[in-house]
């Protein structure tokens, strides 16, 4: 149990310190393209992160949780458009409607449990993403372009490949360090509890839709973050990031990873991505190759790649 | 007379064409052990269920303390002093034995919305969790995950857990099922300890266990109450005789 524990702890502070080192290696060899894909698979492993928390932690199965990336991203595309292009306005902005969006989605979906939970959170995202589709004013089905990135004072610069990665980089640990404590707090464990057992944790005196409500509510906001930096980092939001395929990419991420661990999405998001880099450069059907694999993943590999790692140390 | 700290009137229940709880009229005074006996299917853990707030009751009311918790959800009673044990095991599985118990401490200690400290270093939780473990004797096995414990230790688990709640009233459903002759007599010998501290209802096949541990025993048939006395008094009704007590009635032990 210990040095399965340990395993896992190397694999993730390596994984981090290669992430932090990323830029030099990029540096040094001149490779901007790994630069640029690993921007990309930072933010999409704090999404990951966020749905892991509810998903893996809380048990709660959201099929729509790409819908924050589109908030997250309009937010920033529309403050963008109509002339604010303050990032300390555009972000707060993104996580608040985030947030919002969440509160509503989870009062009206946390009632219901297992594949009406999956149904309804998968309506509301397809919603959202329909309800983009139809914002004439910016950019419709072909999306907003954002001509310039979010201003921070000459504090950080978004258009710096290289800042940005870092700023990216800090907020992913960052959640994932909040992740961390959440879980393990109060708050955490009753979430928790209610994944294990609803009707123990209702004996002993926990409303359990208030607590999941809460957990929904920061799950939501966090990727709202993850939204608001993927539209600087493509420059562009569209309705397609809302996709319900770009949810069901985001729950692969966290199930590869390994469900309820703390860096299983972080992995799983760089290993779903590099894969599908990969098998994309060697053939055009990399989906064919890519969904058996996954699907053997699932299937045979429970608890994903943390999951893997514990029982390798183990023996 | 004193209010009682248990009232139950007329509550009804039913599942489709059948009535689990018939008009149920019951009193328990602050301090007794009342033991509900009945056959199978008579309705026991559906009027457990429904003082418990898992279930709600077609018509007919219940008081806690003088209070009407008819319609308060299960969180909201439990607040007011109300725990159970379930008959089937139910227990946060992947969890341990410790974080079980201290849970049940969390809830007591007020709401929970706290989200940075690590609830499992908090001294006053863990200490609540291991004297409620130490008291059902599984003191040693704090650290151990729930689905590795046996089956007799996750029935005292449901006990410690319930107590770590501080209830004024102790609804136990069955805590004796399937379990051995040795940990029976271990679990008697821990309710007749506990009875001087919290009132409690108990539904129990085992009718030695039951004889030797109530003050009063109500016998529940097809979701009625036919007989309620002390255990004397229940042992010559001649009405409980021929439902139940009787020979053509084979008292079993579930296991
Ligand atoms: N959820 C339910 N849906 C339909 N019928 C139910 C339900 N729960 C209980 N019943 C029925 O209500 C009656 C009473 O059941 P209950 O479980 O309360 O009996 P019991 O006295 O606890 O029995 P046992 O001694 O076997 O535990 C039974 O006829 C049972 O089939
Ligand atoms: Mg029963």
């Amino acid at each position: 149990m210990k040095s399965a524990f340990n395993v896992r702890h190397l694999v993730s502070v390596l994984l981090v310190a290669g992430l932090l080192l990323l830029p030099l290696y990029s540096h040094l060899t001149g490779n901007v393209f790994v630069l640029t894909l690993f921007t990309r698979i930072v933010i999409l492993a704090l999404a990951a992160a966020s749905l892991n928390l509810i998903m893996g932690y809380g048990g709660m199965m959201s099929f729509g949780h790409a819908a924050y990336l589109g908030i997250g991203g309009y937010a920033v595309g529309i403050l963008a458009q109509e002339g604010i292009g303050s990032g300390f306005v555009q972000f707060p902005v993104a996580l608040a409607v985030s947030a919002f969006y969440a509160l509503v989605i989870g009062a009206l979906s946390l009632r219901t449990r297992g594949v009406y939970f999956i149904m309804i959170t998968l309506a509301f995202a397809q919603m959202a993403y329909y309800v983009a589709s139809g914002l004439a004013r910016y950019g419709g089905d072909d999306g907003l372009t954002i001509y310039k990135r979010s201003d921070f004072a000459g504090l950080i610069n978004p258009g710096n490949r290289v800042q940005f990665y870092y700023l990216c980089l800090a907020c992913l640990l960052v959640v994932v360090f909040l992740i961390w404590r959440i879980v393990n707090s109060r708050f955490g464990l009753v979430v928790q509890g209610l994944r294990s057992n609803e009707q123990r944790m209702q004996a002993i005196g926990f409303p359990g839709t208030r607590y999941r409500l809460v957990c929904f509510v920061i799950a939501g906001t966090m990727c709202g973050l993850a939204g608001a930096l993927l539209a600087n980092n493509t420059d562009f939001v569209s309705p397609a990031v809302m996709y319900w395929t770009r949810s069901g990419d985001l729950m692969v991420m966290v199930i590869l990873g390994g469900m309820g661990t703390l860096f299983g999405p972080v992995i799983g998001a760089v290993a779903y991505l590099v894969l599908e880099e990969l098998l994309s450069q060697v053939t055009e059907y990399w989906a064919l190759i890519m969904g058996p694999l996954l699907l053997l993943i699932v299937l045979f590999g429970r608890g994903g790649i943390m999951g893997l790692l514990g029982r390798l140390s183990r023996g | 007379m004193a209010e009682p700290l248990l009232r139950v009137e007329k509550l009804v229940r039913r599942f489709g064409g059948i009535i689990a709880t018939d008009h149920v009229t019951l009193e328990v005074p602050r301090g007794e052990l009342h033991a509900i006996i009945g056959p199978n299917g008579a309705g026991k853990t559906t009027l457990i269920g429904q003082l418990t707030g898992h279930l709600m009751p077609h018509s007919g009311s219940i008081h806690l303390a003088g209070r009407d918790i008819s319609r308060l959800p299960a969180y909201r009673r439990s607040a007011l002093g109300l725990a159970r044990s379930f008959q089937i095991t139910c227990l946060l599985a992947d969890f341990t034995a410790a974080d079980n118990v201290a849970l049940a401490a969390q809830a007591r200690a007020g709401h929970s919305f706290r989200f940075f400290g690590d609830a499992r270093k908090e001294r006053g939780l863990r200490e609540a969790a291991m004297s409620a473990l130490e008291r059902v004797g599984l003191a040693d096995r704090a650290g151990v995950v729930v689905s590795r414990l046996s089956h007799g230790e996750q029935r005292e688990l449901e006990l410690a857990v319930a107590l770590a709640t501080k209830p004024q009233l102790l609804l136990l459903d069955e805590p004796m099922a399937g379990l051995g002759i040795t940990e029976s007599a271990r679990m008697v010998r821990l309710l007749s300890d506990l009875r001087k501290e919290v009132t409690i209802v108990l539904v129990e096949h085992d009718m030695e266990a039951v004889f030797a541990l109530a003050d009063r025993i109500s016998v529940l048939v097809y979701g009625r109450v036919i007989a309620s006395g002390t255990p004397d008094a229940i042992r010559q009704n001649e009405e409980v005789k021929r439902a139940y007590l009787g020979d053509q009635h084979v008292v079993v032990r579930h296991g």
